[in-house]
């Protein structure tokens, strides 16, 4: 069978899997629609959180992009992972305690204003929708490639899917089809990852593989870091496993973007509501735990696939004639991806730094792995089954956000506070259903500033919800025009930065920036001023009154009260 | 057997226990991991210069141990101070 029929079996078997679960679980109520009925086990929940988390760039985008950055690619690494200790630790056994549905409405009650409520609705609409145009992309892209379909018919069909089970079958719904979509893209990752491993360094495992040594040609025996940096210093570029050298980033960028995918992790609603979904506060700290072994398994098998990508791509490439290349090489420079352009003549390719022959799109280190590792055809097609499982699952949490957003907190809190729960459900799947053709209309023709921004969604959480929801829970004395003043200035602060470095002087150097940190980073800072401006302020204004810091006092206490439903 | 409840004393030993993980969370990942990399990186570990080893391993491993212990410790205060 070819890699295509195969791609198309399991694909299709993939999408069929993701329906019957939906149908199976479609939900009646509007407690199974924004938070599956507070009935999801701990680990379920945390496997949804790894599918929900792991979106298109993580299983296709990071091990590529790690692979070209080397050390720097750590702040990916422990960027997007560190944050669940934050997570876990400051935030998500508490919001599971306050109960209720929505991050915002946490904002809106423990600041007792409708304007914290709408300002924190209107940043999770904003950043929710950044984010999940490039899942919708994403999908896109993966149809386009794997089964050669216009990318235009590869949303459409990504979109009619996500449609039938999240307006259907709403957070229940979403909450275990993404459980099945994470078992697919792991074991879609897991695969390759361990028959490259096995190829280059004779270890199966890939985290011990990424210690060992070369097993053929010229550096056979020699330890695959250190076989990479000399690969590295032959080529004229940094060393791979060298920290801060020219050509990298400094230290103080290292440690902002660090820092702001971090907190921004931990402040992103649709990973916040996540925890709404399990039933205690007890079980939202354990399910943090399975989230994060669940993320980890990828996480630390992406940077040993970037190594051996990055061995294995320089050392079957490098002064090699251009008649001799791999049979890989060959079926993956159709799409373009990868392509040889021969400045002198010679017929060889040279990839030392400046040359320019070679030029690599940086996705082909996870989509030609399996070709290269010389595997069967089915997995091919699984990690195209995996690609898209990773972007359906993120656009299937980011759309259901975006629809509480709207039908609950601004429609139900806030226009119409006696709706009854039948019309708000029919007003959610509404809400949904306008939402997912919004997306599949960025997927198709995205505005050219999504791409400028989908990156900075972190930095705009982190230096938005962040801040008032470690304040929130842990001062009694922050007050709402201290949280209103902190989130919206860390926010327009961050933006501000955002734009003015992207957009209207795209042109600047590191010199230019504040304190050396690129706007990736700078929502680090906002959120230091969102923290201190919310703590000012609430010394000069008056205290919250005094159901809100018995709320406070009460939400710190894991027990449920007898009334809780 | 169950215990008086006691709130505060339950939130001061909350308190407690994260900020030794917070603390250990930081050097692991921004000490060990970012500020310290490059003497660290002298050192190596099997095929791994240490530095580079916790930046992109390490740190992830130590962060999962991290919220095992919170989760379990966290699980034993709620019984002792019983608020579960």
């Amino acid at each position: 069978m070819s890699v295509q029929a195969w791609t198309y079996l399991i694909v299709a078997a993939t999408f069929a899997l993701y329906v019957g679960i939906a149908w199976w679980s479609r939900v009646r109520t509007t407690s199974g629609f924004y938070v599956a009925g507070r009935g999801v086990p701990a680990v379920a929940n945390g496997m949804a959180t790894g599918a929900d988390w792991m979106s298109a760039a993580s299983f296709i985008s990071m091990a590529g992009l790690i692979s070209f950055m080397g050390y720097t690619g750590t702040i990916y690494l422990m960027g997007w992972t560190g944050g669940y200790v934050l997570l876990a630790l400051l935030l998500a056994p508490y919001l599971r305690k306050y109960g209720k549905f929505t991050t915002s409405e946490f904002v809106g009650d423990r600041y007792y204003s409708d304007a914290a409520r709408l300002v924190a609705a209107a940043c999770t609409i904003f950043v929710s929708f950044t984010y999940i145009a490039g899942q919708m992309r994403g999908v896109g892209v993966v149809f386009s490639r794997f089964l050669e379909v216009e990318v235009h018919w590869g949303v459409i069909i990504g979109v009619v899917i996500v449609f039938f089970y999240a307006v259907l079958g709403g957070m229940r719904g979403i909450t275990y089809t993404q459980v099945a979509q994470y078992c697919v893209l792991i074991v879609a990752f897991l695969i390759p990852a361990a028959a490259i491993s096995w190829k280059i360094t004779g270890n199966p495992i890939p985290q011990f593989g990424f210690g060992g040594t070369v097993q053929e040609g010229q550096q056979a025996g020699v330890f695959l870091l250190e076989a990479l940096d000399a690969l590295h210093r032959e080529l004229r570029l940094p060393e791979y496993t060298a920290a801060f050298v020219p050509g990298k980033k400094s230290m103080i960028d290292v440690t902002a973007i660090t820092l702001a995918l971090m907190v921004g992790t931990a402040g992103l609603p649709h990973v916040l509501v996540r925890f709404y979904t399990v039933r205690s506060a007890r079980a939202a700290r354990w399910s943090a735990l399975w989230a994060l072994v669940f993320i980890g398994l990828l996480y630390t098998t992406a940077p040993a696939v970037a190594a051996f990508a990055r061995v294995n791509l320089i050392s079957t490439l490098h002064n090699t004639s251009y008649n001799e290349v791999p049979e890989w090489f060959r079926s993956w420079e159709t799409t373009g991806l990868i392509s040889f352009d021969d400045q002198d003549g010679d017929g060889v390719i040279d990839m030392t730094d400046g040359v320019g022959e070679l030029t690599v799109d940086r996705d082909i280190m996870v989509l030609a792995n399996p070709e290269i590792a010389e595997l069967p055809a089915w997995v091919v097609a699984l990690v195209a089954a995996g690609g898209l499982a990773a972007a359906l699952s993120t656009a299937a949490g980011l759309l259901l956000v975006i629809a509480s957003a709207i039908s609950h907190d601004i429609g139900k809190s806030i226009l119409w506070k006696d709706m009854s729960s039948r019309r708000e459900l029919l007003l959610a799947r509404g809400t949904a259903s306008v939402a997912v053709i919004v997306a599949a209309y960025f997927g198709i023709s995205p505005p050219g500033f999504v791409a400028q921004v989908v990156a900075f969604a972190f930095g705009l959480a982190a230096s938005s919800f962040f801040p008032v929801l470690v304040l929130g829970i842990f001062t009694r004395s922050t007050t709402k025009e201290g949280a209103i003043t902190g989130m919206s200035s860390g926010i327009l602060f961050t933006g501000a930065y955002i734009v003015y470095f992207r957009l209207i002087r795209p042109e600047a150097t590191a010199e230019d920036w504040l304190f050396g940190i690129s706007p990736e980073g700078i929502g680090a800072v906002g959120m230091l001023i969102n923290f201190s401006l919310a703590l000012i302020v609430s010394r000069f204004t008056k205290p919250p009154p005094e159901e809100v810091q018995q709320l406070v006092s009460e939400i710190r206490l894991p027990r449920e009260r007898a009334a809780d439903g | 057997m169950s215990n008086q409840p006691d709130p505060s004393a339950y939130w001061r030993a909350n308190l407690r226990l994260m900020a030794v993980l917070l603390a250990v969370w930081f050097v692991c990942s921004y000490v060990l991991g970012i500020f310290l990399v490059e003497p660290l990186n002298g050192a190596r570990v099997g095929g791994f210069p240490l530095g580079f080893w916790f930046a992109h391993q390490g740190s992830i491993y130590v962060f999962v141990v991290l919220i095992l212990v919170y989760a379990a410790v966290m699980d034993r205060l709620d019984r002792r101070y019983g608020v579960d």
